[in-house]
């Protein structure tokens, strides 16, 4: 045997009907190292990973752990392999403390009762030793994302695992909390555990992993050292040809205003202050601007606003001068469109077809049904067609699939082209490339700008700071409803933004 | 990636095998209840039942009494359209049993207080079925009223004021409204001579066909107009068809009124026929509605599926009325054609299992052929199609 691995998949083969998720897959983990798993967006690392994690049975292939075979029929056979993993999306119980969460399902008891003294001794000497501040008194509802990631890794540690799975991990982080969750991973290595790190990053990949593994299309491809490689060559690993990393653009023309934004404010539903405090800004034609900020600082409810999905409370918004502040949705959205944030909540119809999907904003148009109410279906058919073809919108029956049925990239196509079709002169795309890989994002980043050297103007709702860097030509910063900052993405740095992001500093802006 | 595709999996063959198996499971169960009743008449009974008309011996006896059952057919199969339309856009119509009560209301007393013509009569009918409909949409768009809870109360509500109503036109010495041909022979639907195929049965009346037409009107709404696109739309999902600029409030109002209308429709077509007299004593509500809802399921939730299925629940609870009494209980044809609809309501269930079946076969079949699904993954689109919820989150 020439070396021992903290966990060896060899040839793993998972199938699901219809399609080979994990193709023969290899993946070996060294002890103590970070080794990055790499791949677009249905390249199978979620599955590979259930596969390790016991939540999928593999129908080919060995797992060993220490240079032994195991079976790992569920997720406790990982447990007490010493197998944890930090969801993406956290499993915490929202009303419990950081203490009764990290104990849940482990407790200490005497007699029935819990002993959560020995507990908290346990826990606040992990948190010292790998640096992971948290409250344990504090409840997770109340605490920020950050600390409630590091109750997701202090629950990994309580349990003694060895080995460690982080599935995209900073993707709801601020750039400050990505550098703490950096140089966590380092301490945690460097103690000897071994880390896998689930992410789609380049840039993330290239500052903290040892080696990395690339999947494709539910292949293996290869494992890299970090120190060898470059990123060029790691996203060509992944996407399988060479990728425009740097987004490509002449600078803005901006011309005549088209939305104008006057002192909005917006309800919020889940609590009773407003989400959206008095917000004024413009966005002129052949420009992108763009409202960056943490998930859930009135984002959502800004755009609601301007959709008309939900009322005003106050303000004004014009778009080409009318006043659409009232303005039912379908008035707004004749020259609006919007992208949205959540494509199966508000963008997409899952029952419906593809062809159906695509004439969701323009189906009560003479072109798609007839003065007596008829829909003209050869009509819709041809119209699918030509956006199927247009924007590579790829699915299994062409424009009879049942949306449900496509995959996550291509429904988020199926909306821009839709969206993009009817020439707005004004569009809002909110996380337009969420949970996308590099391929769509680069594809989709290039039809915004190509819109907007059309004259279009663009408000982009973005929580990825590379977006916001790359693609907008004006930053808004939103903190708690208000926006705090305007910036210039050539003069500022992701540094300055983030402060801005967490409500470090602000200043006036009346943009 | 074109493969043949098995009949089991065409969702029209579905619905039609899972309605049979309902039936046929229905029909066992009722069988099985007999046999514990009376074992002695369980065979005979279940064949009694399954007959319905055939029961007579001569044909111009059957054919008289398959005009009876036509006739129960029209109404149920409209309360079956009412629940099925509502059902499209999301909505769960247990009101169409009140619906069809006010329907009624409204078309005997026009007829027989009013001696209106039937022609205004139906329209009436329609109009207060439309109306009850339109309360519970209201509560439901405005209020976020549970459309289930307010048409339950409103089903009382129409019941006992339907009763109060109609007292003023019943016969003196009987809780039964007057005969609808003696009072006013204008309120009658014409039988446009389809009597005489039915051994002048005259209570076969223009009903029949109108039923069968309006099931096709329905179909044709959901499927091929802009109305049925935003309806539908919005039983899927309310938020992107707000998101698409429908209005989903008058949607809910709409498609409800729609419903109330077919539903005060159906009580019209079986009351203006003069079968069957309104009793103003009745404390139950007509089952005609809810029976309305095991059509709608057996049917495969398609309006013409629905035809034959409300004819069938009807042929069965027709038939119920020929068991031997002197064996079983009076209120045994109730039971056993109860408990038939009752199966009849787990197409649903049926179509799962089956799809889970196939599912299960396709991926063994996925194995087996290792090598052809491996050339198949090499194809440009492997990772867009066919893949389960479960597996996407890679």
């Amino acid at each position: 045997m020439a070396e021992n691995y903290a966990i060896e998949m060899l040839g793993i083969t998972k199938r699901f009907p219809g399609i080979i998720a994990n193709d023969n897959i290899t993946l070996r983990l060294r002890h103590g190292e970070i080794h990055a798993l790499l791949g677009e967006n249905g390249a199978g690392k979620s599955t590979l990973m259930s596969v390790l994690f016991g939540l999928y049975q593999a129908e080919e292939g060995t797992i060993r752990k220490d240079g032994k075979e195991v079976k790992i029929n569920n997720p406790n056979d990982a447990n007490d392999l010493g197998i944890g993993m930090v969801h993406q999306h956290f499993k915490l119980v929202q009303c419990f403390t950081v203490l009764d969460n990290i104990i849940l399902g482990v407790e200490t008891t005497n007699h029935g009762f819990l002993e959560k003294k020995k507990a908290r001794e346990k826990v606040m000497a992990l948190s010292e030793k790998y640096g992971l501040m948290v409250d344990p008194d504090a409840k997770i509802e109340d605490i920020t994302v950050g600390m409630q990631q590091r109750t997701e890794i202090l629950k990994m540690l309580y349990r003694d695992n060895e080995i460690l799975i982080f599935d995209e991990p900073t993707a709801v982080l601020t750039p400050q909390e990505i550098t703490e969750l950096m140089q966590i991973m380092r301490n945690l290595a460097a103690e000897g555990k071994s880390i896998l790190f689930i992410s789609h990053k380049l840039n993330e990949i290239m500052e903290v992993a040892d080696r990395c593994s690339v999947l494709r299309r539910g292949k293996y491809i290869g494992t890299v050292d970090i120190a060898d490689t470059t990123k060029e060559e790691l996203s060509r690993m992944m996407v399988g040809r060479d990728v425009q990393l740097v987004v490509e653009k002449k600078d803005a023309e901006p011309g005549n205003v088209v939305l104008e934004v006057e002192n909005m404010t917006v309800a919020s539903r889940v609590h009773r202050n407003n989400a959206v405090k008095n917000v004024s800004f413009k966005v002129r034609e052949g420009e992108i601007v763009c409202i960056a900020g943490i998930d859930g600082n009135g984002q959502t409810e800004l755009v609601y606003g301007l959709s008309g999905l939900e009322p005003l409370v106050s303000g004004k918004i014009l778009l080409e001068g009318q006043d659409i502040s009232r303005a039912p949705i379908r008035t707004r959205s004749k020259d609006m469109g919007h992208i949205p944030e959540d494509r199966h909540k508000h963008g997409l119809v899952l029952d419906y077809s593809l062809e159906y999907n695509l004439v969701l904003q323009r189906y009560f148009e003479p072109e798609f049904v007839s003065g007596a109410g008829f829909l003209k279906k050869k009509n819709i058919r041809k119209y699918a067609e030509k956006l199927i073809d247009e924007y590579d919108v790829r699915s299994g029956q062409g424009p009879i699939t049942i949306a449900r049925s496509m995959s996550g990239g291509n429904q988020q196509k199926a909306i821009i082209g839709r969206e993009l079709d009817r020439k707005p002169k004004c569009l809002i795309a909110v996380q337009p490339t969420r949970g996308l890989d590099v391929g769509a994002i680069e594809n989709i980043h290039a039809q915004l700008i190509k819109q907007r050297d059309a004259g279009c103007a663009i408000l982009l709702v973005s929580l990825e700071l590379e977006e916001v860097m790359d693609v907008s030509d004006r930053i808004l910063v939103m903190y708690e409803g208000e926006i705090v900052g305007e910036l210039d993405p050539k003069k500022t740095t992701p540094e300055e933004l983030g402060l801005y992001m967490s409500g470090a500093k602000r200043e006036e802006v009346h943009a | 990636m074109k493969r043949k595709e098995s009949i089991f999996k065409n969702a029209g063959f579905q619905s039609i095998l899972a309605a049979v198996i309902c039936v046929v499971i229905g029909i066992f169960v009722g069988y099985l209840v007999l046999l514990a009743i009376n074992p002695a008449g369980a065979s005979e009974g279940i064949v009694t039942i399954m007959k319905n008309y055939f029961n007579y011996p001569t044909k111009p006896a059957a054919m008289k009494y398959l005009g009876n059952t036509l006739v129960k057919t029209a109404p149920l199969l409209l309360c079956a359209l009412s629940i099925n339309f509502c059902y499209k856009v999301g909505l769960f119509n247990i009101g169409a049993a009140g619906q069809y009560v006010v329907g009624a209301g409204a078309c005997l007393y026009a007829a027989l207080a009013l001696k209106l013509p039937w022609i205004v009569c139906l329209v009436l009918a329609v109009l207060a079925g439309a109306i009850w409909g339109m309360f519970v949409g209201f509560l439901k768009a405005y209020g976020n009223v549970n459309e289930v809870i307010s048409g339950i109360m409103l089903n009382w509500i129409g019941l006992y004021s339907v009763n109060m109503l109609l007292a003023k036109v019943k016969e003196p010495t009987s809780p039964y409204t007057f005969n609808l041909a003696a009072t006013n022979a204008a309120a009658v639907l014409p039988t446009l001579g389809m009597e005489k195929y039915f051994s002048n049965n005259r209570y076969v009346t223009i009903a029949i066909p109108l039923s069968v037409i309006i099931a096709v009107v329905i179909w044709v709404i959901l499927t091929k107009t802009k109305f049925g696109y935003e309806l539908q739309a919005t039983g899927f999902n309310k938020d992107a068809s707000k998101y698409a600029g429908m209005n989903e409030k008058r949607n809910i109002i709409l498609t409800l009124m729609i419903g109330g209308a077919l539903a005060g429709m159906g009580a019209a077509l079986l009351y203006l026929t003069g079968f069957e007299q309104w009793s103003t004593t009745q404390s139950s509500v007509p089952a005609m509605g809810f029976n309305g809802i095991a059509a709608t399921f057996l049917g495969g939730l398609h309006p013409i599926g629905t035809v034959f299925a409300s004819y069938f629940i009807q042929h069965i609870t027709s038939g119920g009325a020929y068991l031997d009494k002197a064996i079983y209980p009076s209120q045994i044809s109730d039971l056993i054609s109860a408990i038939i609809i009752y199966l009849c309501g787990f197409v649903l269930f049926f179509k799962f299992m089956l799809n889970r079946r196939i599912d299960a076969g396709a991926e063994k079949k996925a194995q087996a052929e290792k090598l052809r699904a491996e050339k198949a993954a090499e194809g440009k689109t492997e990772t867009e199609t066919g893949k389960p919820e479960g597996g996407d989150a890679v």
